[in-house]
């Protein structure tokens, strides 16, 4: 326990704190306030004046197909991508562990994805992926894949799930390679010595040791695919074709911006506030008290 | 008939430090060896090239005459003791000691049966449920020996295994190691800087150096014949005596073979007496300090620029800045020439 200061002063230590407070109150507290007050609030067809309806919106909102569409579309895509993304970096990862030459360099190239914006990361797949121009939809479709992620919504989806894994691989892969380094060795040598194969020694000894690792980087990464996939799912699919890959935040988006739909675009943010706030304490509860081994 | 042979074994490490520099020992069945040395002699290393887990530079190790040095350490049926205990943080003390026997798909009940009488013998039954971290180090400590046991090795290796316990742990973890070895009859190799706790184990005594072997023998051998200067002042606490010939009287020195550079003698083989009876074939030995430590004191005493150690049995009256007669029985004089090696 770090020892308490005692202020003599009453008065001292809210002056302190005010700066802060005052900056959490203007950037957070206060346009949350509003967008809860916006959820409440129905505009006339011309924009004159709006009436408080209570929970209408909300109601509208979850009762509307395309919502509930955009949920599913939200949970597909998070768990592909998050499931993606770790798994990729946790291989990448395990791989660096045993690079031996120029391991630096190595992790370096590894990372600068991470510097990447999303939306330049999402054009840079679309042209990839282009059917017309891109690259290597042109070895798919040598392939015999029949490519075209302008008409087909899955292929649409992959793509976007592809685009938004890619760019979270990085940040994975430093977690993971630090979670790595974190174990003993001995406890490998122990485990070789106990007659453990390579895998097996992956399965039993590695994978559990790295738990608080992979824990804090699944609520990560779900946070990332919903909130902040935006600019890759905007530059790359816009939503599209049909609402294949219209995830929830792209829809707050597409109706309040777009359509003007101010009142369902505003529950639909609290919505999804209640849904960062769901997320962002369950990661709390176990980063606060991360598995501790040894 | 698990024998251990290494033959010339050398260790460079990619770094380019030489941290074994050509070590020989042939250990028997059943042989409890001791590789004792100063930090950084090579031990370590040693050992765990006859785990597996260090390739060979050269040379080779061979267990019950079959050369391993191209075997991985699951294929060797060694156990290994780590310092550390590396115990699996994640396995409950009974996973812990079942897990390299399910790795070798021995089935169920008997692993069970194997872990249940192994922890028995350990006292460890009523922790098998434990996780590591809710042990205390010396439970720690027992449930790596368990893991090690219940395999049934051909070989157990013990690296430091007890320099994380306190002092009386220890001692008492010492006889416990020394009779469990006895009674498995496993061939062990066993590490550690400590010099009392080699001369007590040990059946073979390896004294290292530098990467190099100073001296193999029965513990009480090297201890009354010790090969080279080295061995004289690590083994024996407190260490031997050492004085150089230029620095003691003709008297003493009409003794010494020729070729002697030093002369050594234990703490408790130097007789002394009051300075009064100072003889032609005495040492004038200055008191600087005394340390009782009950059963018996030391006396660090200086001649000419040299300290020396005295072993008095019991309490002495003899106090700091007293001199004495210092006498040495010829056969209990240890010689050594100019390279620290023994002469005669
Ligand atoms: N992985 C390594 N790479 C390079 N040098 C090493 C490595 N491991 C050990 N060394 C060096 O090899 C020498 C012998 O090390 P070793 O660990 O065998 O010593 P030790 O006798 O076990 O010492 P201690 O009693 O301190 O454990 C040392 O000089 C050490 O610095
Ligand atoms: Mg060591």
């Amino acid at each position: 326990m770090t020892p308490r200061v005692v202020f003599p002063n009453k008065i001292l230590p809210y002056l302190l704190v005010a700066p802060q407070l005052a900056i959490t109150a203007i950037f957070f507290y206060w346009p949350a306030s509003q967008a809860l007050y916006q959820s409440m609030l129905r505009e006339d067809p011309f924009g004159l004046k709006s009436s408080f309806v209570w929970f209408a919106n909300f109601r509208k909102v979850l009762a509307d197909p395309n919502y509930l569409n955009s949920l599913k579309v939200t949970a597909i895509f998070s768990v592909s991508t998050a499931a993606v993304a770790m798994s990729v970096a946790l291989l990448l990862a395990v791989m660096a562990d045993k690079v031996v030459r120029s391991r630096g360099l190595y992790r370096t190239l590894l990372i600068w994805p991470y510097a990447v914006a999303p939306a330049i990361a999402g054009m840079l797949w679309l042209f990839l992926f282009n059917p017309s121009i891109g690259s290597l939809a042109y070895l798919l479709r040598a392939a015999g894949i029949a490519w075209d992620p302008l008409l087909n919504g899955t292929q649409a989806m992959v793509l976007v799930v592809a685009a938004a894994a890619w760019k979270q691989i990085s940040y994975n892969f430093l977690f993971f390679v630090a979670g790595l380094q974190a174990i003993p060795k001995t406890l490998i040598e122990a485990a070789a010595i106990d007659g453990a194969g390579e895998t097996k020694r992956f399965w039993t000894i590695v994978f559990p040791l790295l738990a608080p690792t992979t824990f804090f980087l699944l609520v990560v990464n779900t946070v990332y695919a919903f909130f902040d996939t935006f600019g890759i799912i905007h530059a790359v699919t816009g939503g599209g074709p049909g609402k294949a890959t219209e995830t929830l935040v792209y829809k707050v988006y597409n109706d309040g911006f777009v359509n003007l739909i101010l009142g369902d675009s505003a529950a639909q943010s609290v919505i999804l506030m209640v849904i960062v706030i769901a997320l962002t304490a369950v990661q709390f509860r176990y980063v606060e008290r991360k598995v501790h081994y040894g | 008939m698990a024998t251990v042979d290494l033959k010339d074994v050398r260790k460079t490490y990619p770094s380019g430090v030489e941290a074994v520099k050509g070590v020989s020992i042939a250990i028997h069945d059943k042989a409890l060896c001791v590789l004792v040395g100063p930090s950084g002699c090579g031990k370590s290393t040693l050992l765990r090239m006859i785990a597996g887990l260090e390739a060979i530079t050269d040379g080779a190790i061979a267990i019950e005459g079959k050369v391993v040095n191209a075997i991985g350490p699951a294929e060797r049926d060694i156990a290994m003791v780590f310092q550390n205990y590396a115990l699996y943080p994640h396995m409950s003390v009974y996973d812990n000691m079942a897990y390299g026997l399910r790795n070798r798909g021995t089935p169920r009940d008997e692993i069970d049966r194997r872990v249940r009488a192994t922890a028995k013998t350990l006292e460890l039954d009523h922790l098998l449920k434990r996780q590591p971290r809710e042990l205390s180090g010396g439970q720690r400590q027992r449930v790596a020996m368990g893991r090690a046991i219940v395999r049934n090795p051909k070989v157990f290796l013990f690296d430091e295994p007890l320099s994380n316990l306190d002092a009386k742990l220890r001692g008492q973890m010492r006889v416990e190691i020394k009779n469990l070895q006895r009674a498995l009859g496993v061939t062990s190799v066993y590490v550690t800087h400590d010099q009392l706790e080699a001369m007590t184990l040990a059946d073979v005594l390896v004294v290292m150096n530098a990467g190099v072997v100073e001296q193999i023998g029965a513990p009480l051998d090297v201890y009354e014949r010790p090969e080279t200067t080295f061995v004289a002042s690590f083994i024996g606490a407190p260490p031997m005596n050492l004085l150089p010939v230029a620095a003691l009287p003709s008297s003493i020195t009409s003794a010494a073979p020729a070729g002697a550079a030093t002369l050594g003698f234990r703490p408790e083989d130097g007789t002394f007496s009051d300075h009064s009876e100072q003889s032609q074939l005495s040492l004038a030995a200055e008191v600087e300090g005394v340390e009782p430590v009950g059963a018996e004191s030391f006396l660090y005493c200086r001649h000419a620029d040299n300290r020396l150690i005295l072993r008095a049995s019991g309490r002495t009256t003899v106090e700091p800045g007293a001199r004495l007669a210092v006498t040495i029985a010829p056969e209990k004089m240890h010689w050594f020439d100019g390279e620290g090696k023994r002469l005669s």
